[in-house]
């Protein structure tokens, strides 16, 4: 898909990597020729996808687990990738749950984790990633946020209050990175067929469908294009901007 | 040793090296404002090899409280 070597020499760092958008998000880079850490929470989850990923090259890829909620597992992670490249040039912070609940059954514990997992997660490594990049002249940190955090949608005003947050801290981060040369960009799915859709019902599917001026579900693939696109060099000067990949929805 | 972190110091402000003493703080002079203090906070890590915690860049306000705080990443600046 992308050119062998549009990110040869570039260090990656892909959170939730093991399905659906981070999975073909960390397959679209190591496509592109980039070292790809790619994140999950499972250990030994990954093991096998790291050595499928580095035998279809033309880079490579290297497993690593922690819980984004931890702090103190994302400075592990940074001090991993530091002490094994000594450089970060791009990270996807791609993880993150989703809860579905009205707002009259969500539990303080669920808005919690989901406020951890899904935006704490995002400043955090940022603080970590700014010092690593900077040492080599910049990076281009890519944050995961949703049409819902953009639009909100009923039932997910918890997951939608977190990916609303990610765009506050995108547009923040971008202003606060730029004469270090660290491009911040947030991607915006819309209803991407992944393990999330599955679950739906066939009605439901239909009615998700109907909604999208496409007439179709997004792949994981549409959305792993625009991030090596934000990774890359051809997106040089572009930063602070939240980027739809929905198909025209509307939610 | 000493010279070495004085170094690093004034190559991350932009200052002369005869500029920097222990006592020199952070946002005392233009020169150490929070930008500048990121721009030393990375040299110092590349520098020393080391991954410092929030609080700690935070509380390195003066060139002797650098060299203090670093001991705890068993660096002797």
């Amino acid at each position: 898909m992308s050119k062998p070597d549009l990110l040869a020499g570039r260090v990656a760092l892909v959170t939730g990597a093991s399905r659906g958008i981070g999975q073909a998000i960390a397959k679209g880079l190591v496509e592109a020729g980039a070292e790809v850490w790619i994140a999950a929470r499972t250990p030994g989850s990954l093991d096998a996808e790291a050595e499928a990923l580095t035998a279809a090259g033309p880079g490579k890829a290297h497993a690593v687990y922690l819980d984004v909620g931890d702090p103190a597992a994302i400075k592990q992670t940074f001090a991993l990738i530091q002490k094994t490249n000594r450089r970060l040039d791009i990270l996807v912070n791609n993880a993150g749950i989703l809860k579905a609940s009205m707002i009259e059954m969500a539990s303080v514990d669920m808005m919690d984790e989901t406020y951890a997992v899904n935006l704490r997660s995002v400043l955090v490594s940022a603080q970590y990633a700014a010092r690593l990049m900077a040492r080599n002249g910049g990076g281009s940190i890519i944050n995961l946020t949703s049409i819902m955090g953009r639009f909100g949608y009923a039932g997910q005003s918890v997951y939608s209050a977190s990916k609303a947050g990610v765009i506050g801290a995108t547009q923040s981060l971008a202003k606060e990175f730029a004469a270090r040369q660290i491009r911040v960009n947030a991607v915006a799915p819309g209803a991407i067929d992944t393990s999330l859709i599955e679950g739906l019902s066939e009605e439901k599917r239909q009615e998700t469908v109907s909604s999208i001026g496409m007439g179709r579900l997004g792949k994981p693939e549409d959305v792993a294009g625009l991030v090596v696109f934000l990774a890359s060099d051809q997106s040089a000067y572009i930063t602070g901007q939240v980027i739809g990949v929905d198909g025209g929805m509307v939610v | 040793m000493a010279e070495e972190l004085y170094e690093i110091v004034a190559k991350a402000l932009l200052l002369d090296r005869s500029a920097i003493t222990d006592d020199l703080t952070y946002n005392s002079i233009p020169e150490w404002d929070s930008v500048a203090h990121m721009a030393l906070i990375a040299e110092l890590e590349a520098a020393y090899d080391v991954m410092l915690d929030t609080d700690d860049i935070v509380a390195m306000s003066t060139v002797g409280a650098i060299r203090e705080i670093l001991k705890k990443y068993d660096v002797e600046a």
